[in-house]
């Protein structure tokens, strides 16, 4: 294509405090439509708005950990616009004066690092719900109201990207971020993290910006780059035929994957901004700053990246690890009690992942710990177990949270490392497999590995492995 | 200050209310008028004065991360002009 297609994000994330920005209204999702609800997130006349602390630091953290400026002053600002899922008539927000402005966030794309650069961060309040009936003809629409009030944060980037792969990490980063500070839940389908892209194209080479589409409607990561693929090809084939592009809003149409006109830059909103009186302003000195700065715990990219060099494992381990904040805590856990960490690793990003997987559980709900994974590690480098024995206790641990030790006791699981017993069944098994062993003689590699699985099986799997290995060898090579 | 029709009728549009031609006329004037009449503030010399947003010199008013109770249904729908169960109903939102 000989355009570049230009792209910028924003992001719009649901604050996991338990209280809504201005009221003590719970923030639960899926609550009985206006059960959360107050004089003051129902708008009633003589109400005033006052800021949840924790909503506010939150937005701080998120400014601080996008490496943003924060001025030491900042104030909200009401946005007017009418919308009935808006019950002032105006949203609170923030426009002259952002928490933070000119940041940045570093993604990585097919191991090359990028810098996108953060326009601002700021926090406004979430609008109410709007259920629009499916009977035809029906000229009423519902308002929950549940919704309006819920600490929102809205994070706008420059328009740096310029592939799908570049948005897709930005959106992968930074919902990892968001995770890792423990500002949003992000959970998608419950709309805690929302994306809208603003996409244009220009010729390759030229520096001046094309009018730019804004698409909403983007209820999936998945929807948002299909929708910039679909937009990207949209204005190339108008450019290619000579036409302009109008700078416009745009809504995804899931069903049938495209775009639909919302409203031109004509009918743009005029949304008359101005500073909040009931609302003071927010003085934020170097201590508080740097408290909130310290709280920021090391974020998924310095992660990974460290634990590659402090602990050897391939990139492609050390992303499987940091995909969840809690996972890559474990591992780091259980390598402060045994310094083992590929073999760690491979039980977390195989055994641990699989179980909670299947079983639709999160890291933390699984009932193994993290010592419990090191003394399994533990006691297979002993030669208690062998590592298929192991295997099987730690499917036990999974389903019951029990130590190892206690399960290889109660089951009888410990490895025979006995040489006269061990010794009585590999000739027992030799006695019974004269066809094997002339195969053996012969040459034939798998006919030792088919003798060992025999004596593996006579023993219950018990066997060290290793012994029988050896010991089969010595008696066959006489 | 002389305001047009076209910025009554912006306005107007802004605020999703219809007006009548004699409506736009009559709010023209008044507009103008009131315009005209708070922009004698204009003559103040303001040079030396910062611009004032909020009156009282009070900042960082923070409440707690607290539950408090919500309302019960019927007082939340007291005042409103329809509901439907325990939402509220408005005209058909079209987009
Ligand atoms: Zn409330």
């Amino acid at each position: 294509m000989k355009y570049e297609v230009v792209i910028g994000l924003e992001t719009h994330s649901e604050l996991a405090t338990a209280t809504k920005l201005f009221c003590g209204c719970s923030t639960k999702f899926g609550a009985d439509p206006n059960t959360q609800v107050c004089p003051v997130c129902l708008a009633m006349p003589g109400v005033l708005p006052v800021m949840n602390k924790k909503a506010f630091e939150y937005a701080m953290k998120s400014a601080a950990a996008l490496c943003c400026k924060i001025d030491n002053y900042t104030n909200f600002d009401r946005k007017s616009y009418y919308y009935p899922d808006l019950p002032k008539n105006y949203q609170i927000s923030q426009n002259y004066h952002n928490l933070g402005v000119d940041g940045f966030m570093d993604i990585e794309v097919k191991g090359t690092v990028k810098r996108i650069r953060i326009h601002n961060v700021h926090l406004e309040e979430e609008a109410g719900k709007l259920i629009h009936p499916e009977e035809t003809g029906a000229d009423y629409s519902l308002v929950d109201f549940n919704r309006a009030g819920v600490p929102l944060l809205e994070i706008v980037s420059y328009p740096d990207m310029r592939t799908v792969d570049e948005v897709e990490s930005y959106m992968q980063t930074l919902r990892k971020m968001l995770l890792y500070t423990e500002i949003s839940d992000c959970k998608m389908q419950e709309g805690s993290l929302r994306f809208e892209a603003s996409i244009s194209l220009r010729l390759k080479g030229v520096e001046t910006l094309g009018n730019r589409v804004e698409i909403k409607n983007l209820n999936s990561m998945k929807f948002v780059i299909k929708a910039i693929e679909y937009e990207a090809t949209r204005q190339a084939e108008l450019l290619d035929r000579g036409e302009t592009i109008d700078r416009e809003t745009r809504l995804w149409d899931e069903i049938n994957e495209k775009s639909v006109r919302m409203r031109s830059k004509e009918e743009a909103q005029d949304y008359r901004y101005f500073p909040e009186p009931d609302l003071l302003p927010v003085l934020i000195d170097e201590k508080w700053l740097s408290t909130i700065k310290s709280s920021i715990p090391e974020l998924p990219f310095a992660r990974k990246q460290r634990f590659v060099s402090e602990f050897k494992l391939s990139d492609y381990d050390a992303n499987l690890l940091i995909e969840d904040k809690v996972l890559a805590d474990f591992f780091e856990e259980c390598v402060r009690g045994l310094n083992r960490p590929k073999i760690l690793c491979n039980w977390i990003t195989n055994d641990l992942l699989r179980e909670a997987k299947e079983r639709k559980l999160e890291i933390g709900q699984l009932k193994v710990k993290p010592a419990q994974l090191v003394s399994l590690v533990e006691i297979v480098e002993k030669g208690t177990i062998s590592s298929t024995t192991a295997k099987e206790v730690f499917i036990e641990m999974i389903q019951t949270g029990k130590d190892p030790q206690k399960i290889v006791e109660e089951k009888g699981l410990i490895q025979i490392s006995d040489e006269g017993l061990i010794g009585s069944v590999i000739d027992k098994i030799i006695s019974g497999n004269p066809g094997v062993i002339d195969d053996y003689k012969k040459g034939k590699k798998n006919a030792l590995t088919f003798l060992v699985g025999q004596v593996m099986k006579e023993t219950k799997g018990k066997a060290n492995p290793k012994m029988v290995n050896e010991l089969l060898k010595g008696k066959l090579d006489v | 200050m002389k305001i047009s029709k076209k910025d009554i009728r912006y306005v107007a549009h802004l605020s999703r209310i219809a007006l009548s031609d004699n409506e736009e006329e009559l709010f023209v004037h008044q507009l103008s008028d009131i315009l005209s009449y708070i922009e004698k503030l204009n003559q103040l010399n303001t040079d030396n004065v910062d611009p004032l947003v909020y009156t009282t010199n009070t900042f960082n008013v923070f409440r707690e991360d607290a539950l408090e109770k919500p309302l019960a249904i019927e007082d939340a729908q007291y005042c409103a002009p329809s509901t439907m169960g325990a939402f509220f109903k408005v005209p058909k939102v079209i987009e």
